[in-house]
C-alpha cells in the first residue's frame, strides 16, 4: 500500500510525556472520520531533537515542521493541511529574531548549523519497521562488510575514518577494534554500552529510540571485523522505550536473517542479547558494566587487562558506546574518506549533544566537529534564556568542567576541550547564566559523585565525601581560605590517584570553577556573599524603609516572628531571628524587601 | 622460560621475570612502599590485591595518573619513582582521607600496636587529618566467636576475598555504594544467622580493629581468681609453634616449654596438653577408619568411604550447612579440644575427686571457630560445657603481658600427667596433613601388625592446597587426601557428591596451612614464610619425640584400660563421639 503523505510524530521520550501518542491516536481518528486512512500514514518516530519545542508533529513530503501539538490540534491538521493543503500556521515554529512563521526545518537557526550522521534517522523513520530502515540504506554497510571485504579492510576503514569513542575517553574506535581482533579464544564478545547516566543526557537514549537497527548493524559488523559472533547490549531499565524498540529492532532482524546463522549467506553469524542495568552511573565504565553483566557487583577493576585481552567471563571484548555504533555503518557506506573530511584535524566527524540549562532552545544537537561553543549556545541554541547574560557552560557532565565567555570561540573537539579545562564527555551540556552560583554548581556535580561512587577506592570514596562537604561549608558561609587550598590538592590527588574514569575525574568540576570563578569562592568565604544570590545560608533580607508603608502583611505572615515595626512606619527585619523562607519578600506588594 | 623484563625503579636497573609486578620488584630492591590493602600469601594461592586503598601509589614515567605498584606488572623500560614530593603528597593525602573516616581510639583498640593501618600513618608521618566530616559509623555485630565492628572498616576487603575466594564461604560481601560502601553480611543480618564458619580467616587478614575475636581474658582471670574454682587448661599442637611470634621471637620458634611455665603462672591448677586428646582422636578415628575400610573391602556396599576428618570446627560448620546431603561420611570422633574436655571432666575428675561444678576447662587454640564449638549443644552436660571457653593463641599472648610475665626469660617446664603426655603424631596435628599422617602410623600398624620403617608420610606435608598419596596396607592401595581452606575442601566435596571422588580417606583444615594458620595465631600481615616456619617447627618437635605414634603414648592405652575399655566402645562412643546436623536447611527456609 503506498501512502500520499506521511505524518512523523516524534515517540521519544520527551515527546511522549507531553503527550504524543495522544496525538497519534488523535490524528489517526480524523483520518479514519474522513476516510483518508488508506492515504495517510501516523507514524511515531525517534526523537527530531527540538525537545524545547516538542512535541512535534512533521508533515510529509512537504516537510512542514509543526511545533508544541496537543492532540486537540490533531483535528485541525487533518482538516486544513491534509484535506485543504493549508499549513496551520499558529502551530509552526516562529523565528524569535523576525518573528515569522517557519515551515521546513532545514530554515530553522536551531537546525541550520546541524549535521546529523548518528541521528541520520531520528525523525525520519518508524524505528519500528525494519523496512523503513532498510530504505535508508540500512543493513548495506553489514552486506558489503560480509560480502566485499575482510575483517581486516573493515577495520582499517574504521581506523581511517579517524572515529573516537563517543561514549568520553575519545579512544580511536578502529585501534580498539584491532585489539579486541588480535586475541585469540573460542568466544568473543561485542558489548555495547548503553548505560548512559550523566545528568540531563540523553543521546544515546534517543538514538536508540530513534533508529535502533543502526546499532544492531554495527554491532554485527563489529562481530565480524573482530570475530565475535555474541553480542550484548548493555542498558539502565529505566529506558524501557529504548529496551522495547531494540528489541524489535533485533526480532525483526532474526526474521529477515540479517542477525543468526549465516548471514547474507556467508559463514558469519552472529547473535544480540540485551542485559540490563540498576542504573549506576559506574557501570558506564567498561571493566564496572562487565562485571555487572557478570552478575558481580558493579565496580571496575585495574587496566590492563583491558577487556580487549579479557573481558567478559574472561573473553575478548570490545566495548564501544551507543553513539560510536551509530557512526559506524555510514563510514562504511560512504567511505571513511568521505566521514574523515568532517571535524577537526584529530576529532572527526560529528557530536551529538544534550543542550540543556539556561537556554532557549533546549534538546538534541549533532553538530561537526569543529563548531565552536558560541555557535552551539547562541546560533543553535538561541541565546541564554529570559535575555539574561551568559556565565558557564558545563561540557562532558559531572566529569567535566566549567567553560565560560573565553572559551566560546574554542572548536569544540575532544582535544581543544581537555585543554581548556574540560572534556567531551558523552556530550552533556549545560548552559548557566548570572543567576547560577558556580560553587553551588561545583557542589551539585560532587553530589552526583559522591552517589554514584562505587566506592572501591579510597580517593573516590571518602576524597569526594570531603570535596563535597569543604564545598557545603563554603556555601555556608563557613569556608576559609586555607579550605580553598584543601580542595585544590584533594581536588588534584583524587585525579592523580582513583582507579577509574569516575573518580579520576570526578574534581573537574572543582577545579574548573576555582579556576574560572575563584573570586566567587572567595566572596562566599571573605565577604560572606553569594554573589549570584543563590546561598540561602549567604542572603539577608532587607525592607527598604523609604519604600515600606508599614501595612504589616510581611509580619503577619513571617513564620517565626521576625519582622517587626509599628503600623504605616517602616518596618525592619531582625536577621537573627530570619530563618531565610522569603516569604516576606513574595507578599510585599511594594518590593520594600530586598536581599543582600 | 621465564622471559625477564628490566626496568628502573629510583634510578637502579633492575631486572625481574615477566608478571612481576612494581610492588613485588620494588620490595626485592629492598624498596618499602607502603600498603594496606594488599597482601600476598605466596605458596598458598591467597592473593588480595584490589588496588583500592592507593597507599601503593608511584609514579611511572609517561603515564597521566599515578599508579598503584601492587597491580601494575613491570614492563621493559619503564621508569619508576617510589618517592617523588608528588607520590608522597598523594599518598600522605589517601592516608589522611582514610584517618579522616576512622575513629581515633587507637589507645583502646584491640589492635593498637598490630594494627597495619597504624603502622602505615606512623611511617607516613601523620601528625594531623586535615579533613573533618562524616564518619561511617556501624553496630557492633557479636557471634560466638568474631566480633565485627565496622566503623573501624577500611574497606580493604581482604575479608570479602578470604571468606569468598579462599574459603567459598560466601558470609561477607560488599554492599552499599560509595562512603556508604561496607562490607557485611547479605541484608545486614547478624553473622551468626548466616553461612559463616567462624573459620576466622577474615578475623585473621583485617589490617585494623574491624575484625577480631570475642575475648575471653577478662573471664579467664576472673575464673583463676574465683576460689574454690579448678581451673585447668589444653593447649593446641599450633599454638607452641606461634605463641613466641608475639614477644618477639623468630617465626618458627617451638616455645612448648616456656608456655607451660607461663600458664602455670597465670595459675592454672593443672596445664595440659591438647596434643594427648589428639593421640586419642587418633583412636578412635584410626580405628573408624580401619571399620568403614575393612567393611568396605569385605563387600559391604553401604559403608561411606571416603571418610573425612571432623577435627576442624570450622570444616564441621562447612559441613553441615554446605553439604547437609553428605553427613554420613565425616567421622564421628569429636575434635580433640572436645575429646579432653570430656575426658577432663569424666575419667580426671572423678580420679582427682572434684565436682564437674567446680572444675573449669579452659583450651587454648589458635582458632576462633573453637570458641562456637565449646557452645554447641550436644558438647555440654546439664547445661555445662565439656570445654567451658577457649582462648586463642593472641588472647593467652595478651594474658601474659598482662600478668607481668617476661616470656622469653621463662625456663621451659613440662606438662602435667596424665592428661599432658602426648606422641609426635599428636604435636603434627596442627600443620595440614598432619593429623591424615598420624592416623596412617596408627591404621598402618594395627592393620598390619607390622611396625613401620619410617613415620614420615611426607606425600602429605607441604602448601599445596590439595595434596594427595597412595600407601599400600596389607596389599591393598589406600588413597588420602588432604585440602586446606575451605575452597580446596569444597572442590573434593562437589566430587564426593558427584560420586568421582576416589579416595578412601579426606583430611581438611578450614586455615590456610592448617592450625598453624588459624584465625586465633598471631597476625601473619600477609607473610606466607611465618606460615611455613611454623609448620617447621611443628615437624621438628615431632621428629625429636621419643613416642611419634598415638597407639604408643602410654598414657592412653592406660585411659583404655582404666576407663573407656577400647576404641569405639560403648562409652567411647558417648563421650568421643557427635552427630552432625543439617544446618543447611534452616537457612533456605529463612
Amino acid at each position: 500500500m503506498s501512502y500520499k503523505m506521511h505524518i512523523l510524530v516524534c515517540g521519544g521520550t520527551g515527546c511522549r510525556a507531553s503527550a504524543s501518542q495522544h496525538i497519534m491516536t488523535r490524528l489517526e481518528e480524523c483520518l479514519r472520520d474522513k476516510n483518508l486512512e488508506d492515504e495517510v500514514q501516523v507514524i511515531a518516530t525517534g526523537c527530531f531533537g527540538f525537545c524545547e519545542k516538542g512535541p512535534i508533529v512533521k508533515v510529509m513530503p512537504d516537510n512542514t515542521f509543526y511545533v508544541q501539538v496537543k492532540p486537540e490540534d490533531a483535528e485541525e491538521i487533518v482538516a486544513e493541511h491534509i484535506i485543504k493543503g493549508r499549513k496551520v500556521e499558529r502551530l509552526l515554529y516562529k523565528d524569535p529574531e523576525r518573528k515569522a512563521p517557519v515551515s521546513d526545518s532545514k530554515h530553522m537557526e536551531f537546525y541550520k548549523k546541524q549535521l546529523r550522521i548518528a541521528l541520520r534517522n531520528c525523525g525520519f523513520i518508524n524505528p519500528e519497521n525494519i523496512d523503513e530502515y532498510i530504505a535508508r540504506d540500512g543493513y548495506s554497510a553489514l552486506a558489503k562488510c560480509l560480502t566485499e571485504m575482510t575483517p581486516e579492510e573493515v577495520i582499517a576503514e574504521v581506523k581511517l575514518s579517524g572515529l573516537r569513542g563517543r561514549g568520553g575517553a575519545g579512544f580511536p574506535t578502529g585501534t580498539k577494534w584491532e585489539f579486541a581482533s588480535k586475541y585469540k579464544a573460542d568466544q568473543k564478545y561485542v558489548v555495547c554500552n548503553a548505560d548512559e547516566g550523566d545528568p540531563g543526557a540523553f543521546m544515546d537514549r534517543s538514538i536508540m529510540e530513534g533508529d535502533p537497527h543502526s546499532i544492531v548493524e554495527a554491532m554485527a559488523i563489529c562481530g565480524y571485523s573482530i570475530g565475535a559472533t555474541k553480542g550484548l547490549v548493555y542498558i539502565r531499565a529505566e529506558y524501557p522505550l529504548a529496551i522495547h524498540r531494540l528489541q524489535v529492532a533485533i526480532g525483526q532482524a532474526k526474521e529477515y536473517g540479517l542477525l543468526g546463522e549465516r548471514i547474507f549467506g556467508t559463514d558469519f553469524c552472529f547473535d544480540i542479547e540485551i542485559r540490563y542495568g540498576a542504573g549506576a552511573f559506574v557501570c558506564g565504565e567498561e571493566t564496572a558494566l562487565i562485571h555487572s553483566m557478570e552478575g558481580k557487583r558493579g565496580e571496575p577493576t585495574m587496566k590492563p587487562p583491558f577487556p580487549a585481552e579479557s573481558g567478559y567471563l574472561n573473553r575478548p571484548t570490545n566495548v564501544n558506546n551507543v553513539e560510536t555504533f551509530a557512526n559506524i555503518p555510514v563510514i562504511i557506506t560512504k567511505g571513511a574518506n568521505w566521514f574523515n573530511k568532517i571535524g577537526t584535524e584529530r576529532s572527526k566527524g560529528t557530536k551529538v549533544f544534550a543542550l540543556a540549562g539556561k537556554i532557549n532552545n533546549v534538546g538534541l544537537i549533532e553538530v561537526p566537529m569543529g563548531t565552536t561553543l558560541r555557535e552551539v549556545i547562541y546560533e543553535i541554541g538561541g541565546g541564554i534564556k529570559n535575555g539574561k547574560k551568559f556565565k558557564a557552560v558545563q561540557t562532558g557532565g559531572p566529569s567535566g568542567g566549567c567553560l565560560t565567555e573565553k572559551h566560546l570561540d574554542v572548536p569544540i573537539d575532544f582535544d581543544n576541550l581537555v585543554a581548556s579545562g574540560s572534556m567531551m564527555g558523552s556530550g552533556g551540556m549545560i548552559v548557566m547564566d548570572e543567576d547560577d552560583c558556580m560553587v553551588s554548581v561545583a557542589k551539585f556535580y560532587l553530589d552526583f559523585t559522591v552517589e554514584e561512587s562505587c566506592g572501591k577506592c579510597t580517593p573516590c570514596r571518602v576524597g569526594n565525601k570531603r570535596l563535597h562537604e569543604l564545598l557545603d561549608k563554603i556555601t555556608e558561609g563557613k569556608g576559609t581560605m586555607e579550605d580553598l587550598e584543601t580542595l585544590r590538592n584533594l581536588s588534584q590527588v583524587i585525579k592523580d590517584t582513583a582507579l577509574c574514569g569516575l573518580g579520576q575525574t570526578s574534581p573537574n568540576p572543582v577545579l574548573s570553577t576555582l579556576n574560572n570563578f575563584y573570586e566567587e569562592y572567595v566572596a562566599h568565604i571573605r565577604d560572606h556573599k553569594c554573589p549570584a544570590g543563590k546561598c540561602k545560608a549567604l542572603l539577608s533580607f532587607h525592607i527598604d524603609p523609604e519604600l515600606c508603608i508599614g501595612c504589616g502583611l510581611c509580619a503577619r505572615n513571617c513564620p517565626v516572628d521576625a519582622i517587626v515595626g509599628e503600623r504605616k512606619s517602616p518596618h525592619f527585619i531582625d536577621t537573627g531571628k530570619c530563618i531565610k523562607c522569603g516569604t516576606c519578600l513574595e507578599k510585599c506588594k511594594f518590593k520594600a524587601i530586598s536581599t543582600r | 622460560m621465564s622471559e625477564n623484563v628490566t626496568l628502573k625503579i629510583d634510578n637502579r636497573e633492575v631486572s625481574v621475570p615477566k608478571g612481576t609486578t612494581v610492588l613485588e620488584a620494588a620490595r626485592g630492591m629492598g624498596i618499602d612502599i607502603p600498603t594496606l590493602c594488599y597482601m600476598n600469601l605466596e605458596d598458598l594461592c591467597v592473593k588480595n590485591a584490589p588496588a583500592s586503598c592507593r597507599l601503593c601509589v608511584v609514579e611511572v614515567k609517561g603515564r597521566r595518573n599515578l599508579a598503584p605498584s601492587c597491580a601494575t606488572r613491570c614492563e621493559n623500560g619503564m621508569e619508576v619513582r617510589t618517592n617523588t614530593m608528588r607520590v608522597l603528597n598523594a599518598r600522605r593525602t589517601v592516608m589522611e582521607l582514610i584517618l579522616s573516616d576512622h575513629p581515633s581510639d587507637c589507645l583502646v583498640c584491640a589492635k593498637s600496636g598490630n594494627c597495619e593501618l597504624q603502622a602505615a600513618a606512623i611511617k607516613l608521618g601523620i601528625r594531623e587529618i586535615p579533613f573533618q566530616g562524616a564518619r561511617s559509623e556501624y553496630r557492633v555485630d557479636l557471634s560466638p566467636s568474631i566480633r565485627r565492628d565496622m566503623s573501624k572498616c577500611v574497606y580493604c576487603r581482604r575479608c570479602e576475598t578470604m571468606c569468598n575466594e579462599v574459603q567459598s564461604v560466601g558470609a561477607l560481601g560488599a554492599a552499599n555504594r560509595g562512603f556508604g560502601a561496607i562490607v557485611s553480611p547479605a541484608f545486614d543480618l547478624d553473622l551468626k544467622d548466616t553461612e559463616c564458619t567462624f573459620c576466622g580467616q577474615c578475623v585473621a587478614v583485617c589490617p585494623v580493629g574491624a575484625l577480631t575475636e570475642i575475648d575471653h581474658t577478662e573471664r579467664l582471670l576472673r575464673d583463676l581468681a574465683a576460689p574454690g574454682k579448678t581451673v585447668i587448661v589444653q593447649t593446641a599442637p599450633a599454638v607452641r609453634a606461634a605463641l613466641g611470634e608475639e614477644f618477639g621471637l623468630e617465626p618458627g620458634t617451638s616455645v612448648t616449654g616456656k608456655m607451660v611455665a607461663a600458664l602455670r603462672r597465670l595459675g592454672f591448677a593443672k596445664v595440659f596438653d591438647t596434643d594427648f586428646a589428639a593421640d586419642l582422636t587418633i583412636m578412635e578415628e584410626g580405628t573408624e577408619l580401619l571399620g568403614r575400610l575393612n567393611a568396605f573391602l569385605g563387600g559391604d556396599k553401604e559403608v561411606k568411604l571416603p571418610i573425612i576428618t571432623s577435627c576442624c570446627p570450622g570444616w564441621v560448620n562447612f559441613y553441615e550447612k554446605q553439604f547437609p546431603d553428605l553427613l554420613e561420611y565425616p567421622s564421628t570422633a569429636r575434635s580433640p579440644q572436645q575429646m579432653f574436655g570430656s575426658v577432663a571432666k569424666t575419667y580426671w575428675a572423678e580420679k582427682m575427686g572434684i565436682r564437674r561444678e567446680d572444675l573449669v576447662v579452659v583450651s587454648v587454640m589458635p582458632c576462633v571457630a573453637k570458641k562456637f564449638e565449646c557452645e554447641r549443644e550436644e558438647f555440654k552436660t546439664d547445661g555445662d560445657p565439656d570445654v567451658n571457653y577457649s582462648i586463642t593463641t593472641r588472647e593467652l599472648a595478651a594474658l601474659i603481658k598482662r600478668a607481668n610475665i617476661d616470656f622469653p626469660q621463662l625456663p621451659d617446664e613440662d606438662f602435667d600427667a596424665p592428661l599432658g603426655e602426648s606422641t609426635g603424631a599428636g604435636v603434627i596435628f596442627g600443620a595440614s596433613g598432619g593429623v591424615m599422617e598420624a592416623a596412617l602410623r596408627t591404621a598402618y600398624e594395627l592393620q598390619t601388625g607390622r611396625t613401620l620403617d619410617s613415620v614420615d608420610f611426607k606425600q602429605v606435608r607441604g602448601m599445596e592446597g590439595l595434596k594427595e598419596a597412595t600407601i599400600e596396607v596389607n596389599g591393598v592401595e589406600v588413597r588420602v587426601a588432604v585440602a586446606h581452606t575451605l575452597g580446596n575442601a569444597r572442590r573434593l566435596m562437589e566430587a564426593l557428591r558427584a560420586g568421582e571422588c576416589p579416595y578412601h580417606a579426606i583430611e581438611v583444615m578450614a586455615c590456610p596451612g592448617g592450625c598453624i594458620g588459624g584465625g586465633g595465631q598471631p597476625l601473619h600481615h600477609g607473610d606466607s614464610r611465618r606460615l611455613k616456619a611454623r609448620a617447621e617447627a611443628l615437624y621438628a618437635e615431632d621428629s625429636g619425640k621419643r613416642l611419634r605414634k598415638s597407639h604408643e603414648n602410654p598414657y592412653i592405652i592406660a585411659l583404655y584400660e582404666e576407663f573407656m575399655g577400647k576404641p569405639m566402645s560403648e562409652k567411647a562412643h558417648h563421650l568421643l563421639h557427635t552427630c552432625y546436623f543439617n544446618r543447611g536447611k534452616e537457612f533456605v527456609e529463612q
